[in-house]
């Protein structure tokens, strides 16, 4: 009893140090999805600190469904602040368009294109630091674990939110960590493609084990169009209810 | 000012055993002529214009170095800019090449910052000195007479009186007047030795004999007419300087001496309710070189707070060298403040546009201003062509976008794939993209989109949506050729969420 008790005050104690303590000081942003923000234990994507968007590889035909999500997470993000967001990329511009129909408002977004991935660091801190933003996206291939604890306490100091859509390695001492499938879209037959859907997995949570399939939790996810919003239309347990392989034959 | 020895000291300066030899530059080619000479090398009766054959023949021991009139050029310009130390109109002289070196320090009203016009001399003296340079120097009302009293004068008092040139200069031969060689011996032709010989006469005879050039020159050095001093850098109309009692070194020292600098400058900016979009720093440095750092700023900006910041990363790259002794902060580009922000800083950061104007211009001043920008919409029918930049901070109306379900990434150039579809204006069924094969399982379209032939003549595309059996889903188009019965041709422009 004692030794449980002299380990959680050290584990706090680290928590602190590394500013990923579960304690919010700068707010929470719920994804107005309820399913997702019951399980998240702020009841949404805590503000301040770092959290770590992943496609399942890093083959660019698979960029494009965590590269929705994080979309639908920084329109979130800067409709709650109303205030601008920045993305920092070496790839191509997102297109203004699709981004517009995802729920972010591109006249909110300011794009940086750094030359040297190490800028992209850089921009990722300078904007941290910056009070008028909602938010800051960064795409990384990859980040050291210490880059990415200077961004975590950044982030802590300043009260920014980083999303890190990182196609690279991760394990970065990130608040939350989501992994992002595509999924086949539901559609009557013959009437073409239906609406983003996404198995987004939650990886990593600060205060939520991880069961044995080294997930937190997973839902399989939409866009709907009608409420410029995200929906789970199916969660981790009844996967099963809808088989991939009937939707193969659409 | 004038650097009888530039050539030589300069020399001297990157070799300092060679300043107890003779020295002397020579002109490349046929007949080598020496072009400039040291002390010793004078001494020894070896004179500038003489052929490289007779001076070797005087002094044995003579060293030679090539005639290079574009270093002296450009020290002399260094030495220019070294100078703004003491006077923002500080320029170098062109005039008179081969006989060493001028430089022009308008000091009317700077002189008391140094203790008198004596005080600032003797310091100028005493560092041309310590860095291997001979110099004299003259100090008049005009220009004309400063640079004839160097030349020509009693280097032990270089300040003339106020209004004393006329006497003062009288003695002096007529050379002092810059005038032409073929001129100056005419003159002496006549008997005219003394500038003196000159204030008596009719202006109208030395006119019709010599031109205006005589007249001209003599009026400029009397001062009956201006002559201005076109400073090399053109002086900003905001600046401030600051000289250090000990030379200072230290990044600390002079992050915090800008600092200082710059709340006077933004006072002084928000008095005239200004901002400044361009700032400079020269930092000068005890070796009579400089060091320059510069901002910009996407909006006229007069917080020092804000500028401070973006000065700090170049100012930490700054070599000080063996101290820096003055530091001047110049206002290049200055605009009036913006009373009300229209754009979005306004708009869409509520309470805390200047944190994002200074955001950006960190960005800007890091990565350059192009790469932070805005979408906007453009009107075009071609994806690629309905979304432009512009600058972070531009104002710009509501935009409007194109309808129709649009990739989060479109490819700055279409990747040719091979697609197969069933029938030749049916959406395709399989495609192979890299090493991978993706089959479709769901398709819209098409969407056909023309070209624009005034923008950029091409074929229309007909544009598919397309989904693979995993759920990925992209944005493929068919090169849509009329009649002909080439083989389609398929690009993949862009991946949808």
């Amino acid at each position: 009893m004692l030794r449980s008790s002299a380990l959680s005050t050290l584990r706090a104690r680290i928590a602190a140090l590394e500013g990923t303590g579960r304690e919010v000081v700068a707010g929470v942003v719920p994804l107005a999805v309820p399913a997702i923000d019951a399980v998240l234990p702020w009841g949404g994507l805590p503000r301040g600190c770092l959290h770590e968007i992943a496609p399942i590889s890093a083959d660019r035909a698979e960029a494009g469904a965590a590269c929705g999500f994080a979309v639908a997470v920084l329109g979130r993000l800067a409709a709650a602040a109303e205030r601008p967001v920045l993305w920092i990329t070496r790839d191509d511009d997102p297109y203004a368009p699709g981004l517009a129909a995802l729920g972010l408002p591109p006249q909110r977004l300011i794009l940086v294109r750094p030359y040297k991935p190490a800028q992209v660091l850089w921009a990722l801190e300078e904007g941290l630091r910056c009070a008028a933003l909602a938010g800051v996206l960064a795409e990384t291939w990859g980040i050291e674990p210490t880059a990415a604890r200077r961004l975590q306490l950044a982030a802590r100091a300043s009260g920014g939110t980083a999303l890190l859509l990182n196609r690279g390695a991760g394990a970065a001492p990130a608040m939350t960590r989501w992994r992002i499938a595509p999924a086949p879209s539901q559609a009557p037959a013959g009437e073409g493609v239906g609406a983003w859907r996404w198995q987004v997995d939650l990886l990593r949570c600060r205060g939520r084990a991880a069961a044995e399939d080294g997930r937190v939790a997973a839902w399989t996810v939409e866009w709907c169009d009608e409420t410029r919003g995200l929906r789970v239309v199916a969660a981790a347990g009844d996967r099963s209810a809808e088989p991939r392989r009937s939707r193969r034959a659409g | 000012m004038w650097l009888p020895r530039l050539a030589t000291d300069r020399l001297s300066r990157g070799d300092p055993a060679g300043r107890d030899r003779a020295l002397a530059t020579a002109t490349a080619g046929g007949a080598r002529r020496i072009t400039a000479v040291n002390r010793l090398a004078e001494a020894a009766g070896v004179r500038p214009g003489v052929t490289v054959a007779d001076a070797l023949a005087v002094a044995p021991g003579l060293a030679l170095a090539p005639h290079d009139p574009q270093s002296d050029r450009q020290l002399l310009e260094r030495l220019a800019d070294w100078c703004g130390h003491y006077t923002p109109w500080a320029a170098a002289d062109g005039w008179g090449e081969g006989t060493g070196g001028g430089l022009w320090l308008d000091i009317t009203g700077c002189a008391h910052l140094f203790g008198g016009e004596a005080k600032l001399l003797a310091h100028l003296h005493a560092r041309l000195a310590r860095l291997g340079f001979a110099a004299r120097s003259g100090l008049a009302d005009t220009p004309g007479a400063a640079w004839a009293w160097a030349r020509f004068g009693d280097a032990r008092q270089p300040i003339l009186t106020p209004n004393g040139q006329r006497t003062a200069l009288a003695a002096l031969p007529v050379a002092a007047l810059r005038l032409q060689p073929t001129t100056a011996a005419g003159l002496a032709g006549l008997g005219l030795r003394q500038i003196g010989d000159l204030y008596g006469l009719p202006r109208a005879t030395i006119a019709a004999r010599f031109g205006r050039e005589v007249a001209h020159r003599l009026d400029q050095m009397l001062g009956h007419e201006a002559e201005p001093i076109s400073p090399r850098l053109e002086p900003a109309s905001h600046r401030m300087h600051m000289a250090f009692a000990e030379p200072i070194a230290r990044a600390e020292d002079v992050t915090e001496a800008v600092h200082r600098l710059l709340l006077r400058l933004c006072a002084q900016l928000e008095a005239e309710r200004l901002g400044v979009r361009r700032l400079e720093v020269r930092l000068f440095r005890v070796d009579a070189s400089t060091q320059c750092v510069a901002i910009g700023t996407s909006r006229p900006v007069n917080d020092p707070r804000h500028l401070l910041r973006l000065l700090r990363e170049p100012l930490a790259g700054v070599d000080a060298g063996f101290g820096i002794e003055a530091a001047r902060l110049s206002a290049s580009e200055v605009a009036p403040l913006a009373l009300k922000q229209a754009d979005m800083v306004g708009a869409a950061a509520k309470g805390a546009p200047d944190e994002l104007a200074l955001l950006l211009d960190s960005l800007g001043n890091r990565l350059g201003f192009d790469r932070v920008s805005r979408p906007a919409a453009r009107q075009s029918h071609l994806p690629e062509a309905a979304v432009r930049r512009l600058p972070a901070l531009a104002a710009s109306a509501a935009s409007e976008w194109p309808v129709g379900r649009r990739p989060l990434r479109l490819f700055s150039r279409p990747e040719p794939v091979e697609a197969v579809a069933m029938l030749p204006d049916a959406p395709p069924v399989l495609f192979r993209w890299g090493r991978r094969t993706h089959r479709l399982v769901r398709a819209d379209g098409a969407e056909r989109i023309a070209a624009e032939w005034w923008r950029r003549p091409g074929p229309d595309r007909d544009y598919y949506l397309v989904e693979d059996e995993n759920g990925r889903r992209f944005w493929l188009y068919r090169e849509h050729h009329y009649g002909d019965g080439v083989a389609p041709r398929w690009f993949l422009h862009g991946v949808f969420p």
